[in-house]
């Protein structure tokens, strides 16, 4: 198709040129046998006429091999090491250290220094395990938020959070990110007493050596501190952690 | 190194799509192919899709690698992994002493999940799966990468009960896309794209497990490897045929429609993989015909025309004039049927664009379009069409012209919807420009119409036109 030179310089010289012609319609046009009128078409979904389309977009999914490291390919540089007191990481490239950082301490708990996979979560975490305003308001009103993004659902327990977890969302029922909080404090109407599914160890968690920074168990309320599974003597659970459990004497008057 | 190695099921074959476009791409060849190969297959391929559209099966995956193409070269010639080497890999990578121990464990396993068999075994081996889960939602950092590189290539599986071993793994994929490590959350969108397109009963998991609010919030990410990976697997979402009716209203009051627009704005910031898969979300909210009011208010429609326009190479004049679209289709003539159908729904109810169409002296390259194929000659002269029926004062600019001449050869068509088109073209010029009949009949109309009398289709127009013709 060879469009006329003058056509680019017409169009740009400005908006509706020409005042339309004038529209008159005799009766006989597209009167049977003839059939034509002027109309819109839309084709839906599954038309034919999209196929062609189709057909280039899947070639595309099917041919486009897409690399993390993307291309060109990720430029390395002099080894340096994770700044975060207590971690010992050494990377070569940004984004290795970029994974690292926000999977290990972004979102960390400065009370128990667990980490989370997202602030909604960790946010969560420190209202329902570290705030005693929330144990507080918990006994009165429904406190426990939805996990999921979007459902703004409260529950009375953490017990019928998961219960909605599970039927309403269809979430597991050993999601790993929703472990209620133990107490062994007196028994209160508030405490999740139910015991955690499967221990952290089946997922190596306390293997870590110091150079990683490291998620202790959750470790329940109270005076007596017991591990729930052995942890080697050489294993450090990162300088300086702080419990956050200084609150824990005005906690148990509950 | 065999001539044909090549590992299963890894694309095959050159691109033939607009350079203008050209997406972030790694292709692997086969070693010792030539072109004429490389094109039977593309045609095998092609034909392959066809058949999987009309019997509603269209299923393509992504897939996201990180080898070199040395390493690469290596995966083809790595072993199928037996049950006992599966169960070692899992073992050390869940309690070996050194981390990078367990990290090597993890790639090695994920080097033989890319190959069928080792799928398989995979899946059928107990507690494999939760296994993976677990490191997957381990805190180690680099362990948790390789675990979602596992899942990917099991999500890419061409077989079926393969991806869908993989959907206890969804809720913690979803949680992942809130957080911030953009590599992770990558692998995570293009596995979740890859589990949406491969069972109904992924999405009847994914969708009240909070899909839609978690893509809604990844799609403000400013990383592009994430927004790309994000408009795959919104794609295969919106592609599902239930989508009309259970996700895409869902999708429409989320705050997804305008982002998908933002990140369709031409200008600098266009990256193209991610406009490529925006475009596509659009097209099959669209085709669905559920609220398209709606995203007109959110501007796309505008959006759209600034786009197009853009990547013809030109400046769009007028909000309403979009002939400019003309220029497209001269850069890219794969892309005629389309533009011909946009054309046709604007001169439809427009005399202005009609106008507009006779004064900038467009007929002309319309009608050279008419030997393009079947289906753009009906378009061609359905646009026609639009601009004869709106009276004598329009068609005074169709005759005298080229058009008499081109319909003349229109009509020695065998294709019985281009023949039955003309025939309507005739009518409306015979009825508003009856001089046109007579120079008709003086350049053998009657013998061109003939040769149709007695065609079912047309028996009856054509009548009429010889009838009309004679008596003028």
């Amino acid at each position: 198709m060879q469009l006329p030179p003058a056509v680019h310089a017409r169009l740009a010289a400005g908006p509706g040129a020409a005042e339309p012609l004038p529209v008159e319609r005799d009766p006989a046009a597209g009167a049977a046998p003839f059939r034509f009128a002027a109309r819109l078409v839309r084709f839906p979904r599954e038309h034919e006429f999209f196929e062609e389309g189709d057909v280039q977009r899947h070639l595309y999914l099917q041919d486009v091999l897409t690399g993390v490291a993307g291309v060109p390919e990720r430029p390395r540089v002099p080894e340096f090491t994770c700044q975060v007191a207590g971690c010992c990481q050494v990377f070569d490239t940004l984004e290795d250290y970029e994974h690292h950082y926000h999977t290990l301490h972004r979102n960390v708990c400065s009370f128990c220094k667990r980490a989370f996979p997202s602030g909604h979560l960790l946010d969560t975490h420190i209202l329902e395990w570290h705030d005693s305003l929330f144990q507080v308001l918990s006994e009165r009103q429904d406190m426990y938020q939805c996990l999921v993004e979007g459902c703004t659902e409260k529950f009375k327990t953490s017990k019928d959070r998961k219960d909605h977890l599970v039927r309403h969302h269809l979430y597991p029922g050993d999601f790993r990110f929703d472990k209620p909080k133990k107490s062994k404090g007196p028994a209160t109407s508030m405490a999740a007493m139910e015991v955690p599914t499967e221990a952290m160890g089946d997922d190596g968690d306390t293997m870590e050596v110091c150079s990683e920074h490291v998620t202790p168990p959750p470790e329940p309320v109270g005076e007596k501190r017991t591990y729930r599974h052995r942890v080697p003597s050489t294993v450090c659970f990162g300088q300086g952690a702080s419990r956050g459990f200084k609150s824990t004497k005005s906690r148990n008057k509950h | 190194m065999p001539g044909t190695a090549f590992p299963a099921a890894r694309p095959v074959g050159v691109s033939s799509s607009s350079t203008m476009l050209s997406p972030r791409q790694g292709l692997l060849r086969p070693v010792g192919c030539g072109v004429e190969e490389l094109r039977r297959r593309r045609r095998e391929r092609e034909a392959a899709l066809r058949r999987a559209r009309r019997e509603q099966q269209l299923v393509s995956k992504r897939l996201l690698r990180d080898d070199t193409p040395e390493e690469a070269e290596g995966r083809c010639v790595a072993a199928v992994l037996g049950e006992a080497e599966i169960q070692q890999f899992l073992r050390l990578a869940q309690r070996g002493t050194e981390e990078k121990e367990r990290e090597g464990a993890l790639v090695s396993l994920r080097r033989g999940l890319g190959h069928p068999e080792t799928q398989q075994t995979f899946i059928r081996l107990e507690g494999s799966m939760r296994t993976l889960v677990g490191l997957l939602t381990s805190n180690q950092a680099l362990l948790q990468l390789e675990a979602a590189r596992c899942l990917h290539e099991l999500s890419h599986s061409e077989q079926a009960e393969v991806a869908e071993a993989c959907l206890p793994a969804t809720s913690y994929l979803l949680t992942y896309l809130a957080g911030h490590s953009s590599d992770l959350i990558e692998l995570c969108l293009y596995t979740l794209g890859n589990l949406i397109v491969e069972s109904e009963a992924g999405r009847r998991q994914l969708l009240p497990q909070g899909i839609v609010p978690a893509l809604a919030s990844c799609i403000q990410s400013p990383h592009l490897a994430v927004l790309e990976a994000l408009g795959y697997a919104l794609s295969q979402l919106l592609q599902a045929k239930e989508a009309p009716k259970k996700i895409i209203p869902s999708v429409l009051a989320s705050p997804i429609p305008e982002h998908m627009l933002r990140l369709l704005q031409p200008g600098p910031k266009l990256n193209s993989g991610v406009a490529v898969e925006f475009a596509w979300c659009l097209h099959y909210i669209i085709c669905s015909q559920v609220n398209n009011v709606l995203l007109i208010t959110h501007g796309a429609v505008s959006t759209l025309g600034l786009l197009l326009m853009y990547l013809a190479g030109t400046v769009q004049s007028s909000e309403d004039a979009g002939l400019e679209l003309l220029f497209l289709l001269q850069k890219h003539p794969s892309l005629l049927p389309e533009g011909l159908w946009l054309l046709n729904n604007l001169t439809a109810n427009s005399p202005s664009i009609c106008t507009s169409l006779l004064s900038l002296d467009l007929i002309k390259p319309l009608l050279q379009l008419l030997p393009v194929s079947n289906v753009v000659s009906v378009l061609v002269l359905t646009v026609l069409c639009n601009v004869a029926e709106k009276g004598p004062a329009y068609c005074q600019h169709l005759w005298p012209g080229p058009l008499l001449s081109s319909l003349l050869d229109t009509l020695a068509f065998s294709d019985t919807e281009v023949v039955g088109q003309s025939l309507e073209l005739l009518q409306l010029l015979f009825l508003y420009r009856p001089e046109a009949a007579q120079a008709f009949l003086q350049q053998s109309g009657l013998q061109a119409l003939k040769r149709h009398e007695e065609e079912a289709q047309l028996q009856d127009r054509v009548h009429a036109l010889q009838q009309t013709a004679l008596h003028r």
